[in-house]
Order: structure tokens, then sequence, then C-alpha cells
């Protein structure tokens, strides 16, 4: 399957099960973006508020601020999503009130289903347009998304608000929200998965579960940290000959007795890899996207490098 | 305490965690997600009923399929299942006890909580039949945070069981699902609601209308956004849902009470991942302070203590430098399939090559142990497997480390 021209679009969705290392791939995609030209802003629904780690950055809030050279970061807010969307469509103006009026409104857009999630997507949407028309300081969104099933939830707002709300500027607002998030030349809706059992199982359902319930286009796969496979067929069994007794006995004499445990050292590589490529197969069989590998890093540190090395492999992978 | 830096160190007292379950009749382990949450909580509760006896469930969220269907726990809901005698026996079990587990169906629990307090059937069915209802219970933040403890409750109040090993949902924040209780009894207290019911409750409960809502700003701002019909759905829905109050905050205090009794322990369960222990820090930390007690850290899925292992770094290192002579001298030493120096050559090199890659992970993870404060008495290593747990056998092998013994072979 071709690579998909990720960085030609507006918007970019990154979901998928916790601990996937979702921020990682989208600041890195956000990293690989600037490098080629775009101006990017990076929104943050997910609450933990740490993307801005990858760019060794202190968090962020509500209002944009520059985290590297051509990467904007906010992290999202319902509450000032609301203030923002009070004052730009109804003209109210928002002042002190505002306290108990957003406790009030929270309270109800806690209750009232959707009216959370369109207030996250409906900033994000916003962004998107002004982008478009060219009233932004960026051209790109991207956006580290909430855990698979969340999201589903959020991307479906404006569908399900119009479902329940029957009129008003709300019903109105949500039917852009939706051609927008619909357009595939705008908007790709991507998963981040290992190659291990839990996240593929969920990246499957997800893909099923958004395939029934939106209209979202897809983008890509981001398989991340896969093994290295260390062997060919020929070299396995070449390997496996210097394992037995004999062979070990060998190779101690000559690089020392360690030279079993970086023996069980690779035994163990070679399995792990082997029970990964098993859940690899069937993602590759099931989703029928394109799918970009990201390699496992042996790496000592986290933040910016990390960034940069996933960044590098996301280019070629897309052919960048 | 275990002693930090000594990765493998699963030779602890073998009694800790066993201890532990002998004398809680709750185990609540949380992490964040990914750590293999689901797989440690069905492997303690397999091993006390195997090696402590009596009637021992696990209360999972969403499991592996295989590990579902090894439990024989496929297709099923709320409600508690025997796991078959055979499915432990096939795995060369003989259990002192009993094996039981559930599924959590959070829309079947919160059906059962409306219909259990709400103050009449009429009002029940009304309430279940809301579309805005139906909205809550699958989307509202702390739904499943709070269904799954108020399930927990439930159960152990039937008194059915001995041990109730709970897998907790996976929380966007960690503790959510100990503030749920709380927050649920507030949601139902809260003045706010009450406030934003108010003007519909003149005139009688059902078939309310709107008066004099003009006068407040917060409805003019509310009716301009989202339109009155909408709005009035929503204060009929409180209104219904409010005459459950009562018995729906008791029931949450009651919820809170339970997680704080000393019946009741946490298991914090981790990888040796900087993320994941960020997480499992804030647990531990977070559980001190509300004095829940912290009975276990499970370390999971840890690479073996061999790959920081000195002698072994030096032969990997000798491997790579020397590969080239190596694997001539190899191929001369004529052994059964090593003919081929260079490609003795190659295969050492990448041996060589591979152990230094993952001493770096093995390193890290060495040392993120180092920074894990907080201890609780009791920390378990449970090493990375190479295959997938996929049956009863493989939770045993789990089983085995978090019992401190060689695992079962």
């Amino acid at each position: 399957m071709r690579a998909p021209d990720l960085l030609g679009r507006r918007l970019l969705v990154f979901t998928g099960k916790g601990g996937v290392g979702k921020s990682t791939v989208t600041a890195a995609m956000a990293l690989l973006a600037a490098e080629h030209g775009r101006r990017v802003l990076v929104v943050e629904v997910d609450a933990k508020g740490n993307i801005t780690d990858r760019f060794e950055h202190p968090p962020v809030g509500f209002e944009p601020v520059e985290v590297h050279p051509g990467v904007c970061a906010i992290a999202m807010d319902t509450e000032a999503s609301l203030r923002e969307y009070l004052r730009l469509n109804l003209r109210i103006p928002v002042l002190g009130r505002i306290g108990p009026l957003a406790r009030v409104f929270d309270f109800v857009a806690t209750a009232a289903p959707g009216v959370k999630e369109v207030l996250t997507i409906g900033k994000v949407c916003w962004e998107v347009r002004e982008a478009i028309e060219g009233r932004a300081d960026w051209d790109l969104v991207l956006v580290d998304a909430a855990a698979s099933g969340h999201v589903i939830a959020q991307l479906g707002a404006p569908r399900s608000i119009r479902e329940l709300v029957a009129v008003g500027p709300v019903r109105q607002q949500t039917e852009w929200m939706s051609a927008l998030l619909e357009d595939p030349a705008v908007t790709a809706l991507n998963v981040v998965v290992t190659p291990e059992e839990m996240p593929v199982v969920e990246t499957i359902e997800l893909i099923d579960a958004a395939r029934a319930q939106l209209a979202v286009p897809f983008g890509a796969v981001v398989v991340n940290r896969v093994l290295p496979e260390l062997f060919t067929h020929a070299d396995e069994e070449c390997f496996d000959a210097m394992r037995r007794q004999e062979t070990t006995a060998w190779l101690a004499e000559r690089v020392g007795a360690g030279v079993v445990p970086v023996l069980d050292g690779a035994r163990l590589a070679v399995s792990l890899r082997r029970t990964r490529a098993v859940h690899l197969t069937r993602l590759r069989e099931r989703v029928e996207l394109p799918m970009l590998y990201v390699p496992y890093l042996f790496s000592r540190t986290h933040g910016l490098r990390e960034t940069r090395m996933v960044a590098e492999a996301l280019g070629a992978e897309l052919g960048l | 305490m275990s002693t930090p830096g000594a990765p493998g160190s699963a030779e602890r007292p073998a009694g800790s965690l066993e201890a532990l379950l002998a004398a809680k009749e709750i185990v609540v382990c949380c992490g964040s997600g990914g750590v293999g949450k689901t797989s440690v909580a069905a492997a303690a509760a397999l091993g006390a009923a195997t090696r402590l006896g009596g009637e021992v469930l696990v209360l999972t969220v969403d499991p592996a399929r295989r590990l579902a269907s090894a439990l024989g726990l496929a297709g099923i809901g709320n409600v508690e299942r025997l796991v078959p005698a055979e499915a432990l026996a096939a795995a060369g079990l003989r259990p002192r006890g009993r094996l039981w587990a559930a599924m959590l169906d959070t829309k079947q629990s919160w059906d059962a909580l409306v219909l259990r307090h709400a103050p009449d059937e009429e009002t029940a069915y009304r309430i279940l039949d809301n579309r805005l209802y139906h909205n809550l219970t699958a989307r509202f933040v702390q739904s499943h945070d709070y269904i799954a403890m108020e399930r927990l409750f439930e159960i152990h109040e039937s008194g059915r069981f001995d041990l109730v090993v709970v897998d907790t949902p996976p929380s966007r924040n960690a503790l959510d699902f100990l503030d749920a209780p709380r927050r649920m009894a507030e949601f139902f207290g809260g003045r706010l609601l009450r406030w934003l019911t108010a003007p519909y409750r003149v005139g009688g409960r059902r078939g309310a209308r709107v008066l004099n809502v003009a006068s407040r700003p917060f409805y003019q701002v509310a009716d301009r956004i989202l339109g009155s019909q909408f709005l009035q759905d929503i204060a009929e829905f409180f209104l219904n849902f409010q005459s459950m109050y009562d018995g729906f905050v008791e029931r949450a205090r009651a919820v809170e009470r339970l997680l704080s009794d000393r019946r009741t322990t946490f298991a914090v369960v981790t990888t040796l991942e900087a993320a994941p222990l960020r997480e499992a820090e804030v647990f531990c930390t977070e559980l001190a302070r509300r004095s829940f007690h912290l009975g276990a850290l499970v370390l999971n899925k840890t690479l073996p203590g061999y790959l920081l292992d000195a002698t072994a770094a030096a032969a990997a290192d000798r491997c790579v430098r020397d590969a080239g002579p190596l694997g001539a001298a190899l191929a001369q030493a004529g052994f059964d399939g090593l003919g081929d120096p260079q490609r003795n050559a190659r295969v050492l090199a990448t041996v060589g090559d591979s152990f230094r890659n993952f001493a770096v992970v093995a390193a890290r993870e060495a040392e993120l142990r180092t920074e894990l404060r907080r201890l609780p008495e009791c920390i378990c290593d449970v090493p990375a497997f190479e295959a997938d747990i996929a049956d009863v056998a493989g939770l045993a092998r789990i089983t085995g480390h978090l019992f401190g013994e060689r695992p079962i072979p």
C-alpha cells in the first residue's frame, strides 16, 4: 500500500491504546512536519499534559506556545474552549460572571452527552478552519487524541449532538465541523499501536467501530516499537548450532563464560520478535490500511532525542 | 524490601504476596494501560485459589480474548462464572479452592443500579428508557470507574467470596476510580443539580414546564446554545435521576468506606518504563495520602538480570570485535552447521550487537528501579515472557513469579 500523504492534510488525529507511545508519535510527526516547512499546532486532548516533554518544554495551557521551532502546542481545556466559543460565536461577553456560569455549564456538559466532546473537537475544527482560510499561525493541526474508544465519541460528537439537539447555534455549528472531519483532503485519523496482543486487538476493534460509526477518513496505522529481525532463516540455523553445548563451550573458552547469557539474550530477542510478528500479521490482514513502522529504540534517553529518532523513522516510512 | 538496582529479585521471601492474598478480602490492581494488569490480577487470583484455597473471584474489565477463553470467560457478562476444574487440571494444577471469573458489563451494572435505587418501577423505567441515560452511562467520564467499584462492593457484600481480585478500568487519570464514588455522591447531592432542575420542579415532578426561566442568566445563555427543548430534556432526566439520590449517595459512601477498609489492599502494577512508572509512583503516593493500604508493587515484564552482567557485556563486545577471526576459527573447528566462516561471523556480530542493545534497555530499567520511592513492603518481579499468556499454564507461570517461586514447569 502506498505511503499516504499525511503532511498534505490539515488535521492529523492520533489515537491508540494507552501506553503505546501515542504522544511520542504525535510529537515526532509534528517535528517531521516542521522540518518539511509546515507550521504546526499540536493539540493535546488527553489530559495527561506531558506531550511537551517530547520537546523538552514545560507544560502548556490553552494559549498556544511555541515548544519547538515551527511547532506550537496547546492543551485542551473544555471550559476555556467554551469561553472562546461564547465569545467568538455568540458574541456573549464573558467576563467575571463566567465563574459560576462555567461551573454550571461544565456540569451540564459533563452530564449532557457529547457537549464536552463537541467543545473539544469544536476547538480543533476551529483551528483547522482558521488554518485553511489562512488566518492562523499554522497550516497543520495534529491532535494527540484520547485513547481508543473515547476518540469515537469525540470525533462523532458533531453527529451525536445533531441527533439530540433539534435547533440552536450548536446544531448549526456541528454541520461545518462534520464537513471538515469527513473530508479526506483535510482530515486523517491515525492509530498508533505496538505489536502486542491487546493493542492489536483494540486497534482492530477501533478501526471497525470507526468505520461503522464515523465517516472520518483514515490515514495510517503507526506500528511503534518494532523489534529488529535478527536473522535470516539460514543465519538462525547457524545461531542454533552455536547454542549447542559443545559449541557454546568452545566459544566460552575464547570470549569468556559471558557468552552464555549473550546467546540467551539473542534467543530472547528472537522469541520476542516472533511473538510480536504474529500480532503484526494479524493486524496487517485485518485493517487494510497503510502501515508505518517505527523501530524499537534501544536508547538511553527520552525527550527530544527520542522524538527526533521516531521522526526520522516516520520520514523514511513516508518516503520523505 | 528488595534491593534497588538488582533486577530479577524474584527471590523475595515467598510469603509476601501470598500472605497478603491470604489476609485480605479485596485486592485492587491498578496501573496505567498496557502494563499487563489484567494478567497479573488473573494470576494472583489463580495463585490464591490454587494454593490458599477458598472461593476466589477475579473481576476483570476487558481481558484479552485468549485469556478470557482460557478462563472460560468468553462471551459472558456480569455474572460470575466458575473456571472449570478441567481448565486448571489441564495446566497441571490441583487447586485447593475454586477460581471464579467475571467481566464487568457497564451497561448492565448501571441498569441494575437504577432498578435498585429508583423509588418505584415506573421511575426506573422512565430513566432506563431515556435517551440521555443511554448516552450518560456509555460516556460519562467516571461511569466505568464508578461502576467497577460499585460492582466490587456488591460482590463483596454478597459474602460469596473469600477473596476478590479486581482489575481496575484504564483511567485517563490513574486515580479517577478512587474519586468516582465521592464524585458520584457530589453529582447527585450537588447544589448545582438542584439549581439546574429548580425551574422545572414547579408544578409537579412529571410533565413540569419551564417557569420564569427567562430571569436566569444561565438559562438565557444555555437556551441560545442548546435550545430550550434540549435543556428541558436534561432537566427532566435529572429530576427523575434525583429521586434516587439518597440510596445512591449512601451507596457511594459505602463503596468509599470499603476501599479504605483494612480488608482491602491495593496492588500497583507497572513495567519498568518511564511513563507507566511515573504513573505508578503517583498511585503509590496518592494511596498513601488517602490512607489506602498499598500492599504490593508488581514490576511486570522486566528484562532478565543477566543482561546487566559485566562478563556478558565483555563477551558481547568480543563477539562483535572479533567476529571475523572467531567465525573462521569456528568453521575450522568442524562443528555441524557452522562451516561457513562469513555466516558465523555475521551471526556472532548480530548476537553481540543484540545483547548490547538489550543491555541498554536493561540498564534503563535498573535505573528506573532505583528511582522507586515509597515502596510497599512487597515488590514482585515478573519477567518478560517470550510468548503471550494464552492459557492457564501461562497464568500459572506469572503466579509462580508473584509468589516468588520457580515457575511451574
